[in-house]
């Protein structure tokens, strides 16, 4: 893969050309190119061990790449990196938040280390304790608060710089529903005031909420990119999802029913689900009823819905996004695999 | 590596502040963050003040009445600056542990994402450690003294004992810093530090005469650095010549110094995990 294009630094708050890691035998990267428009949120999406935080370990200056060149407002990361990191906020992956300190301290102290003078660093953590509903904790050690609370502290901790750009690894990992739900109002806030963030979920509804660009990243590789629907215009907007009563039917419905797949989308067979991509859902059901029934073929349900970035995963590399997932899938699990060429470009 | 045009910055705030005055205010904010939470936490202070406390209490009467050491009339003359010298050493396998914690909660990470300077999460460390040491030493002196134990010589002398033993843990903090950013866990980092503190401090002079060991372990114990700095304190506070003793002990502890500083600092900031 060649970088001939140049960053658009007027544009261009993040840049990532050709970056390459190898970690012993483990390609972690190998060559990813990706921008980030100033004020947008780019979502890098992929499953556990694709590469995601290893991009942004890279991007805050915290690994060198084997190979490439990543620019913060145009600030050469690997030439410059104690510049570069006075323009960034990293929020990792464990909540880095000093547990003996409280919330304020904890605030007061990266503000310091970010030298702001001190009246100015308490200044700046009173007003993003406000911001992230954090007032009542905010003399409480740290030890103290809930999963959570501790997230929305470290995302604060690592604003308080105002940074220009803000990294998020995968931040609603391991939250419980409702708090990971919170967490999703502070990053639509945060993206919705301007500040340019690069989020890293191998969430797939999560990309979808927040991102306004999406890298799909797989092994190393950027597999598509685009936004979340031109992603699912990919695999065709609508789905109808037919549920078989015997799975050896499985392969004679798939053939029955693509001549009804709308566009390039393609007919996807799981254990006893057969799912087609249409465009619009007008008379398809009947008809996809219809055809099976003549066929001889059982259906014990048949629903429709909008396809959602989980089919566009798999209908890029054939795979599920979450494999690590302890509850067996049954979705899409002996799928053609139809992978890696369906590699598309820059959109 | 070919390179085009270089995208120029669009100024955001303001330069980063460079240069020493910077470094040293990073260095004691750093230090600040542990001093701040030292008090808040009752675990670290009971060890602190409980075991250095239970030590000179178990070794003084457990071993006072059975071993005679030539040249001392009284065994707890002899022993406890061997004592103090231990304790001050085991404390700083703090730094291992808390240097550990910090990257295994991320907390390296973000400290090493900010433009301050990056060695100052170690001085800053090693420094809050020494503060910490000093209340120890300070609390165990108070104990030895109610048993009985005096400063035979000069109080300047004693004065000196006291530095050089500090001094002597300060440097050692930093071996122990260089393990607390290496190894991947805090258990891991715990164990390491131990593993080799127990052997530097038993297989010395500072509970017995190292002539009475095996004739294979003697020359060992003699040249072990703890037993060096071990025999000057003890001079010092009995107020006998420490001889070269002294400044062998100052050379060991500004080495070790020196030169582990440099290597945990390297590791530390090192883009390389």
């Amino acid at each position: 893969m060649s970088i001939t294009q140049l960053p658009s630094p007027a544009v261009a708050a993040v840049v990532a050309q050709g970056l390459t890691k190898r970690f012993g035998t483990t390609e972690a990267l190998r060559g990813v190119d990706f921008e980030i428009e100033r004020g947008k949120v780019l979502g890098l999406l992929g499953p556990n061990g694709a590469g995601k935080t290893t991009a942004v370990r890279i991007l805050c200056t915290l690994l060198k790449p084997d190979a490439g060149r990543a620019f913060i407002d145009g600030i050469d990361v690997l030439a410059d990196p104690r510049r570069a990191r006075a323009r960034i906020g990293l929020t990792g992956q464990f909540a880095a938040v000093e547990e003996r300190l409280t919330g304020f301290e904890n605030l007061q102290h990266v503000g310091r280390l970010f030298h702001l003078r001190t009246s100015e660093a308490r200044r700046r953590a009173r007003e993003l304790l406000e911001q992230f509903d954090l007032v009542d904790a905010a003399d409480r050690v740290a030890r103290t608060y809930s999963g959570g609370m501790r997230r929305r502290l470290d995302i604060a901790m690592s604003l308080i710089g105002r940074p220009s750009v803000l990294f998020l690894d995968e931040p609603t990992t391991g939250l419980d529903p409702r708090s990971r739900l919170g967490m999703w109002d502070v990053i639509d806030e945060l993206g919705r005031a301007g500040t340019t963030t690069l989020l890293t979920t191998q969430y797939l509804d999560e990309a979808d909420r927040l991102a306004d660009q999406i890298v799909v990243i797989d092994q190393g590789t950027a597999i598509a990119r685009g936004t979340a629907d031109e992603l699912k215009r990919r695999v065709g907007g609508d789905l109808v999802d037919v549920v078989l009563a015997d799975p050896a039917d499985g392969r004679r419905a798939v053939e029955l029913l693509t001549p009804r797949a709308c566009g390039q989308g393609k007919v996807v067979l799981g254990t006893t689900t057969v799912t087609v991509p249409v465009d619009g859902f007008a008379g398809v059901v009947p008809a996809v009823v219809r055809d099976l029934d003549q066929a001889g073929i059982q259906v014990v349900d048949v629903g429709t819905r909008r396809s959602t970035l989980d089919d566009v995963f798999f209908a890029l590399t054939g795979r599920p996004a979450q494999e690590a997932d302890d509850e067996p899938s049954d979705d899409h699990p002996e799928a053609p695999t139809s992978a890696p060429e369906t590699k598309v470009e820059a959109g | 590596m070919a390179v085009a045009a270089v995208p120029t910055a669009t100024p955001v705030g303001g330069d980063i502040p460079r240069g020493f005055t910077w470094a040293v205010r990073d260095c004691w904010t750093e230090a600040s963050r542990h001093l701040r939470a030292l008090p808040r936490n009752p675990e670290v202070l009971a060890f602190s003040t409980i075991q250095p406390v239970m030590f000179v209490l178990l070794f003084a009467y457990v071993f006072g009445g059975a071993i005679n050491v030539p040249g001392y009339d009284d065994y707890l003359q002899f022993l406890l600056p061997g004592i103090f010298a231990q304790t001050v050493v085991f404390g700083s396998t703090f730094a291992a542990v808390g240097l550990a914690e910090d990257t295994t909660r991320g907390i390296a990470d973000r400290l090493r994402s900010l433009p301050m300077f990056g060695p100052a999460v170690l001085i800053g460390r090693t420094f809050a450690d020494l503060i910490r040491n000093v209340f120890t030493f300070v609390v165990m002196l108070v104990v030895a003294f109610l048993i009985g134990f005096r400063f035979e010589g000069s109080l300047a002398g004693a004065l000196a004992a006291s530095l050089l033993l500090l001094g002597f843990a300060y440097a050692f903090t930093w071996v122990n810093a260089l393990l607390g950013v290496s190894v991947g866990s805090v258990e891991a980092a715990n164990s390491a530090s131990f593993i080799w503190i127990f052997p530097l401090t038993f297989v010395s002079s500072a509970f017995v005469d190292p002539r009475s060991m095996p004739s294979w372990l003697e020359p060992i114990a003699r040249n072990n650095p703890f037993t060096i700095a071990t025999n000057a304190v003890r001079a010092l506070y009995n107020g006998r010549p420490p001889g070269a003793d002294l400044w062998l002990a100052v050379a060991w502890a500004v080495g070790i110094t020196v030169v582990f500083a440099v290597l945990a600092s390297r590791r530390f900031t090192a883009s390389t995990r």
